[in-house]
């Protein structure tokens, strides 16, 4: 199709005078993976949610695969695969009947939701388990087995809300390895995250929301590239430190700094002659660090809190 | 050919009954008929020995409908608020549902629909044994089935519309205690309603237990007035009715908003 899979303007959300999506705009092309950064309480579940046609738009136009959700909700939801943030299966039933089930909810013939659901367990890796009951797998395997659901109607866009949130880091890489095969298969990702390293792995193009709104917009090297310096120094300093006069003195170092509870962030272009710089001026810096700018060092410049708070 | 939302959303709730059904047959089928034997047989011979019959019938026949339907309705009541706050709150698979086709207000149907179902299987089994203890008179007792399914339609509608709009379940006991228990034993159940105080006895008509006790009644003895049973069919469809108004747009506001 001609033109971006998903198009908002001024995209509303209101639950009575408490307003969770304030006026966004974003435009999502087929078979990009684009991401949705902030911290909970940003308004990413409420977008997704409006996305996946469970939940009216208060103001503004949305258009999802050329439709409105508004009138074509059911035709919408056929083409679209949902992971949502809390997993939502059938618990009591085994691996394979949740795949059946779901696939019954998009009117599909039993013999061919069984031949997609054989390839799903084995895509998500879970074809041994497909007779065990869902209570006792860990939470990777039921985030898997939530994602071979979610695609069990062949969607053209996979909408995924804080994917791997409360996983371990080798669940994590797996989910992360699955989703990069189904994004080179075609299959356009749509995906919130408050995690930096997420947005930065898997997603193309991203916002970052805050309060509501949308405060930045690009791909994660030309947010950082635009926003942030090329590396920063992160100064930790010693308990018993006169903080406030040793901020005052490492700013003369950075192009900017930011000071939080525990250490101090030095931004400059070249890391290692500014750590140089501060580690034989003899500031009492207990540990200096250079690494380079990431995706929560332009979360913290745009709005001047840590995206983990 | 496509398969109606109803019908799809019927086909999960039956595969989880086809996994589950022993744990369930126990309250569906297994505690009814241990009723039926303890009321029917048991005090049925009391009963007899005293006055002899109930409003013309043995007490086993009389018992026998009220037991069935009242089955039905503590079943419908049940699986109507548990299972539907946990589908939108604890375990929350009707919000996978919700994300499919289906709209909120089929998943409300497929609920109503499947429940008169699991309600007609029980009450199924429940009319076999009634009838092999010689409690089901006429042949038109079959019909006693559907109309258990009907009442329990009739409570299922409202009580899942309700429950759906609650954050906690604290509401649920005091339902039962203060719903659906005396309408178990006051509505033509274990004796007529003849026998409440007078002024007590026009309340029976707001009870849809009654309604449906009377129509199961009509069936397996055989005695009916058509124009009773139209009027016991039509006030329990005004309940199914004015549960699905309800429910459409409970169960919309609380999956989609």
């Amino acid at each position: 199709m001609a033109g971006p899979m998903i198009e908002a303007h001024a995209l509303t959300k209101r639950f009575g005078s408490f307003v969770a999506v304030d006026g966004i705009d974003f435009a999502i092309e087929p078979g990009e993976a684009f991401g949705f950064l902030g911290p909970n309480g940003a308004g990413k579940t409420s977008t997704m949610r409006m996305i996946g046609c469970v939940s009216p738009r208060s103001g503004g136009e949305l258009s999802v695969l050329g439709l409105d959700p508004a009138h074509d909700g059911p035709q919408i939801r056929a083409r679209l695969g949902v992971v949502p943030q809390e997993d939502n299966l059938d618990t009591e039933l085994t691996v394979w009947d949740n795949l059946m089930i779901y696939g019954r909810y998009f009117d599909l013939p039993r013999r061919e939701i069984r031949e997609r659901a054989a390839e799903l367990l084995e895509f998500v890796q879970l074809s041994d388990r497909r007779d065990s009951r869902v209570d006792p797998l860990s939470g990777g395997m039921k985030r898997r087995l939530t994602i071979a659901r979610s695609l069990i109607n062949r969607p053209e866009v996979l909408l995924l809300d804080e994917p791997t949130t409360g996983l371990d880091p080798q669940a994590r890489h797996l989910l992360w390895d699955r989703l990069y095969q189904l994004k080179r298969s075609g299959v356009t990702l749509v995906l919130t995250t408050h995690y930096m390293d997420e947005a930065e792995q898997l997603c193309d193009r991203l916002v970052i929301m805050d309060n509501a709104r949308i405060v930045a917009e690009g791909s994660p090297r030309q947010l950082i590239a635009d926003n942030v310096t090329r590396e920063v120094v992160e100064v930790r300093l010693g308990i018993d430190a006169d903080t406030a006069a040793e901020v005052a003195a490492l700013k003369q170092y950075g192009d900017r700094i930011e000071a939080l509870a525990d250490r101090v962030l030095v931004y400059t272009d070249d890391g290692d002659a500014t750590a140089g710089a501060v580690t034989s001026d003899g500031i009492g810096a207990v540990s200096v660090l250079v690494r380079r700018a990431s995706l929560e060092d332009v979360f913290l410049i745009l709005t001047g809190r840590s995206l983990e708070d | 050919m496509s398969t109606p939302a109803l019908v799809r959303v019927v086909e999960r709730e039956a595969r989880v009954y086809a996994r589950l059904w022993r744990g369930l047959a126990f309250s569906t089928f297994v505690q009814p008929a241990l009723y039926l034997g303890a009321m029917g047989i048991g005090l049925g011979g009391l009963v007899k020995a005293h006055s002899g019959s109930v409003d013309g019938l043995t007490y086993l026949d009389f018992v026998a409908p009220g037991l069935l339907v009242a089955s039905a309705m503590q079943l419908a009541a049940s699986e109507s608020m548990w299972p539907v706050l946990g589908g939108a709150k604890w375990m929350r698979q009707f919000h996978g549902v919700v994300a499919t086709p289906i709209r909120p207000g089929e998943l409300y149907g497929g609920f109503v629909l499947w429940t008169a179902i699991h309600a007609m299987l029980g009450s199924a089994a429940f009319v076999l044994v009634a009838a092999l203890l010689g409690a089901v008179p006429s042949a038109w007792g079959i019909l006693a089935i559907p109309a258990a399914a009907l009442c329990a339609a009739a409570f299922c509608g409202p009580i899942a519309a309700f429950s759906i709009t609650q954050e906690s379940d604290v509401s649920f006991p005091m339902i039962m205690r203060l719903g659906v228990l005396p309408l178990f034993l006051f509505s033509g159940t274990f004796f007529p309603i003849s026998q409440l105080p007078s002024g007590l006895r026009p309340l029976a008509v707001f009870s849809p237990l009654w309604h449906g006790v009377e129509l199961a009644r009509a069936a397996t003895t055989g005695h009916f007035d058509v124009a009773a049973v139209v009027t016991h069919v039509a006030v329990l469809v005004a309940c199914v009715a004015a549960g699905a108004f309800a429910g459409v747009r409970t169960f919309t506001k609380r999956l989609s908003s």
